[in-house]
């Protein structure tokens, strides 16, 4: 069994990052190998480090409330480099109207601030095992 | 949604420099996968022309810092830089964190760099066991240059010595009689000796302990063609790149020269022949030791047999 790759990214003017460094702990300790990109992103580098990087699932964590600016921009670059079937999943604070349109954009999931680790592991591996080998 | 693309197709789209074929075909390299052997083999038969460049030394000696001012420049000397980064895994969950991007986000839109991070996964010697099939892959590309960044290494990972064409150590000052402690492994394999941080008030006395130390040392060098350098950088204010670049470019150039080069060109060979042979034969051995191995060790922990018989025959059985 290989590892899953995650690419976790926090984009925007949002420096709340021990969110998100929790959640790569945990999928560390869970034996997945995680690439974290550090502060500060625009949707381009994110984009670009997951297309270099192959991932199965890119992660981004916000807690700003741009959400419906950013995951757009996200999929419409993913698709220009021949990406989409990246797994794409949102974390963080966010209202519950803006997860019904996460969701409808092709977010496949979104794992709130009251997430227990364990579910956080567990959708990520049937995620990726849902894809299939690539 | 998601379609397996064969391997053999990824190889002509890598070619054409797409990325994330190349970032794709890497994947395949690191899960090891049979369907992928062919198209690597196509990949080693075209690769061959870039220059490999291995940074090594301690942890927080600053080597991905470095490896980001060092790529800027190469990219303003026209090259297209390809960077494998190597970061440990977990002991004990296997799993990893590879955060060596963070330094290197200035790189992160220029589509002439490719950087692509690897855990160890349980490999020793510094390296990650994909990162040679990741560095020919990015050779077919049209990456020119490709920086391997080996985990932050010990006294003994000098394995970077024999996959690179020319290998640089980073040393870090303020690390005291560190320097001694490395001058059995690291100081031998070095082309090229940096001193990291050098706008720091104490780097001069690292310079100096690294050149005293080279002369002081029977170490003589990788051959008589080449006198190792040690020079004093800052990733911080790109004091010393010129030096520096202008050195691994010199290096570079003995490395393929015909004659002059024949010995380290034969030893990167040797090596690549070497660990592609130890991996097949340890897959082969795990995958038979895995049930073999519980019956002979209940017969050696009731002491019916001795660990040296017992191992002979897990051997000889596994490899069958």
């Amino acid at each position: 069994m290989q590892p899953v790759r995650v690419l976790l990214a926090k984009v925007g003017l949002d420096g709340h990052d021990r969110g998100v460094k929790v959640v790569a702990r945990t999928l560390r300790d869970a034996g997945m190998d995680v690439v974290y990109t550090g502060l500060h992103r625009t949707p381009e580098e994110v984009v670009n480090a997951a297309v270099q990087e192959d991932v199965d699932v890119l992660g981004v964590s916000l807690l700003s409330g741009v959400q419906l600016t950013v995951f757009p921009k996200i999929f419409k670059l993913l698709e220009e480099k021949g990406a989409s079937d990246m797994i794409v999943i949102a974390g963080g604070v966010m209202p519950d109207e803006d997860v019904v349109e996460l969701k409808k954009m092709g977010v496949r999931e979104v794992l709130l601030q009251d997430t227990p680790p364990d579910y956080i592991v567990s959708t990520l591996n049937r995620l990726v095992q849902e894809r299939g080998p690539r | 949604m998601s379609s397996y693309v064969p391997s053999m197709e990824l190889v002509e789209r890598v070619v054409a420099g797409h990325t994330a074929a190349v970032a794709r075909l890497i994947s395949r390299a690191e899960a090891g996968v049979d369907e992928a052997k062919p198209a690597l083999a196509e990949i080693y038969r075209r690769a061959g022309r870039a220059n490999v460049i291995g940074i090594t030394g301690v942890p927080g000696s600053g080597k991905s810092t470095l490896v980001a001012r060092f790529a800027t420049m190469l990219r303003s000397r026209g090259h297209r830089v390809g960077v494998v980064a190597v970061d440990p895994s977990s002991p004990y969950s296997g799993g990893a964190i590879l955060g060596d991007r963070i330094r290197m986000t200035d790189l992160a839109l220029d589509p002439d760099v490719f950087i692509r991070s690897m855990a160890t996964r349980g490999a020793m010697g510094g390296m990650a066991r994909a990162a040679l099939d990741a560095v020919d892959i990015l050779d077919v590309a049209g990456f020119d240059t490709v920086v391997i960044e080996t985990v932050g290494v010990g006294q003994d990972e000098v394995e970077i010595a024999k996959a690179s064409h020319t290998t640089v150590v980073v040393s870090a000052p303020g690390l005291g009689d560190e320097v001694q402690a490395i001058k059995a492994g690291m100081l031998e394999i070095a082309d090229v000796h940096v001193v990291s941080k050098s706008d720091r008030s104490d780097a001069h006395r690292t310079l100096a302990d690294l050149k005293g130390m080279m002369t002081l040392n029977a170490h003589h060098g990788p051959g008589p063609d080449w006198r190792v350098p040690v020079l004093g950088i800052s990733s911080y204010s790109g004091e010393g790149f010129e030096a520096f670049i202008d050195a691994v470019e010199r290096h570079r150039a003995l490395t393929m020269d015909r004659e002059r080069g024949r010995p380290r060109r034969m030893a990167i060979a040797r090596f690549r022949l070497l660990k592609t042979a130890e991996n097949l034969l340890m897959a082969r051995f795990s995958k038979f030791a895995a049930p073999g191995v519980g019956d002979l060790a209940s017969r050696l922990e009731a002491r019916n047999g001795d660990p040296y018989t017992l191992a002979e025959e897990l051997v000889a059985e596994s490899l069958k």
